[in-house]
């Protein structure tokens, strides 16, 4: 399933990222645990259930600026629905 | 291979042996703790500690059944507040829904149900105990609230018929997580294989139908398969690998690498009142035994797949080969390999079915 760009992600029940100890980009998930690296990491932190895709991928052409827009924003869709297919979000 | 920069990263709490289900196939040691060698709170608070601080993320609390534990709730909250990911692996028998509640607000992330079958009356042959019903209440509930849900069927022999049924279950309740774990032969498992060990033909329905269904429920619910070692080609990475990744400690506190480490003689395990943890994961014998390579014989030694595989399951090879230290005999490469094929080959010549009665050793519960 392909996203809206106007839907909202959010972390699926029990997932959660690590917060208390050094390795602070881990995401939790039901017996398993995803190591979340560069811009991982930042969009993850988006899917807070307060910004659309749109949002997202807005706030990642500012932070990667020497990247295509529009390749972010396709590489940020197909992120999404790989997190999603793992049960780690729900739109 | 340094062992140097191993840390554990799963802890499973095995908090009780104490269960109001007697399965035929529990991982469970055949010699439980009784009631009064369990640790108390304030041991297991530290060994929580223990574990974050050793890099531990994510701690299994399982018995047994947890919910027998009186301070269940206690231990969550005190595990979540150290940081772990806190899971709990239960039966959901001793469950209402205020307990459920406590459990949640106690900072409960993940609550994985087991399920024996579709229908109450195979629940019932396999656990001997009335739980089906109240299973089904359980996961009603769960629903209401933002915890993670696993569904965990346990899939052999007798309830392979029932496969259609169980992902009618799935489809209809939506939990995130669903499991259809195969029962391996260790133990309780190991005494009532004749009983359990599917044949080819089942074992090909059941991937044909969980691939089907992975299809459908995708981005719905997650559907993992996990087939029964005796029919892989190559070993499982048991565990992640001896020493590797997982600390088990018992209701006593004795620390093991698995679930049924202590059937292997010769391994001098260490308790975790008289050790830290961290202590133990470094310099522990019997962690240190089959950690890295030097231990392995051929194939493995030359074997390009041992850095995948680690040389699969110790107790299996100990169990089927008589050598801990031996290869996987389920491995295809392996020089006992043909001990296994034996075991299909008598189990793929007995058609399953309802004439089957089978004479089961149940699981006893401690005192």
């Amino acid at each position: 399933m392909r996203p809206e760009l106007s839907s909202i992600p959010r972390l699926a029940p029990g997932v959660r990222l690590n917060d208390k100890n050094a390795k602070s980009r881990i995401l939790l998930m039901p017996e398993s645990a995803l190591q979340l690296n560069g811009p991982s990491f930042e969009i993850v932190q988006l899917c807070d259930g307060k910004h659309t895709i749109q949002q997202i991928a807005e706030k990642l052409h500012v932070l990667y600026n020497k990247a295509e827009p529009q390749r972010i924003t396709e590489d940020l869709l197909g992120y999404l629905v790989l997190l999603h297919n793992q049960r780690a979000i729900d739109f | 291979m340094t062992t140097a920069t191993l840390t554990p990263l799963v802890l499973v709490a095995e908090l009780t042996h104490r269960c109001p289900l007697h399965c035929v196939y529990c991982s469970n040691p055949i010699v439980l703790t009784k009631r009064d060698a369990e640790m108390p709170t304030e041991t297991w608070v530290r060994i929580f500690e223990e574990a974050a601080a050793a890099g531990v993320l994510q701690a299994d609390l399982t018995g047994g059944e947890p919910l027998t534990r009186a301070d269940i709730v206690q231990l969550v909250r005190a595990g979540r507040e150290v940081g772990l990911y806190m899971s709990l692996i239960s039966s959901g028998l001793p469950l209402n829904e205020a307990k459920l509640e406590a459990l949640v607000e106690a900072g409960l992330d993940h609550f994985q149900l087991s399920f024996q079958g579709a229908n109450a009356q195979t629940a019932l042959e396999i656990s001997n105990t009335t739980s089906h019903a109240h299973k089904l209440r359980v996961l009603d509930w769960l629903k209401k609230w933002h915890v993670g849900v696993t569904l965990n069927f346990v899939i052999h022999r007798q309830n392979v018929p029932e496969l259609g049924r169980m992902l009618a279950l799935v489809e209809e309740h939506q939990p995130s997580k669903v499991e259809f774990a195969s029962v391996q032969y260790y133990g309780w498992g190991f005494a009532n294989r004749g009983a359990l060990l599917p044949t080819r033909k089942q074992l090909d329905h059941c991937v044909e139908t969980l691939k089907a269904a992975e299809n459908k429920m995708r981005g719905k619910t997650r559907i993992v398969f996990v087939v029964p070692d005796y029919y892989a080609k190559y070993p499982k990475p048991c565990v992640g690998g001896w020493g590797r990744k997982l600390i088990l400690v018992s209701p006593e506190g004795t620390a093991l690498p698995c679930h049924a480490a202590s059937v292997i003689p010769g391994l001098r395990f260490e308790n975790v009142k008289e050790k830290s943890l961290h202590e133990i994961w470094e310099n522990s014998t019997a962690f240190r035994r089959f950690r890295g390579e030097d231990w392995m014989q051929e194939p493995c030694k030359s074997c390009e797949r041992r850095h995948q595989d680690f040389g699969g399951c110790r107790c299996q090879a100990f169990l089927l080969a008589g050598d801990a230290s031996s290869t996987d005999p389920v491995c295809s490469l392996a020089p006992t390999r043909h001990r296994v094929d034996a075991i299909l080959g008598a189990t793929n010549q007995r058609p399953p079915g309802p004439w089957e009665k089978p004479n089961y050793l149940y699981r006893r519960s401690p005192a």
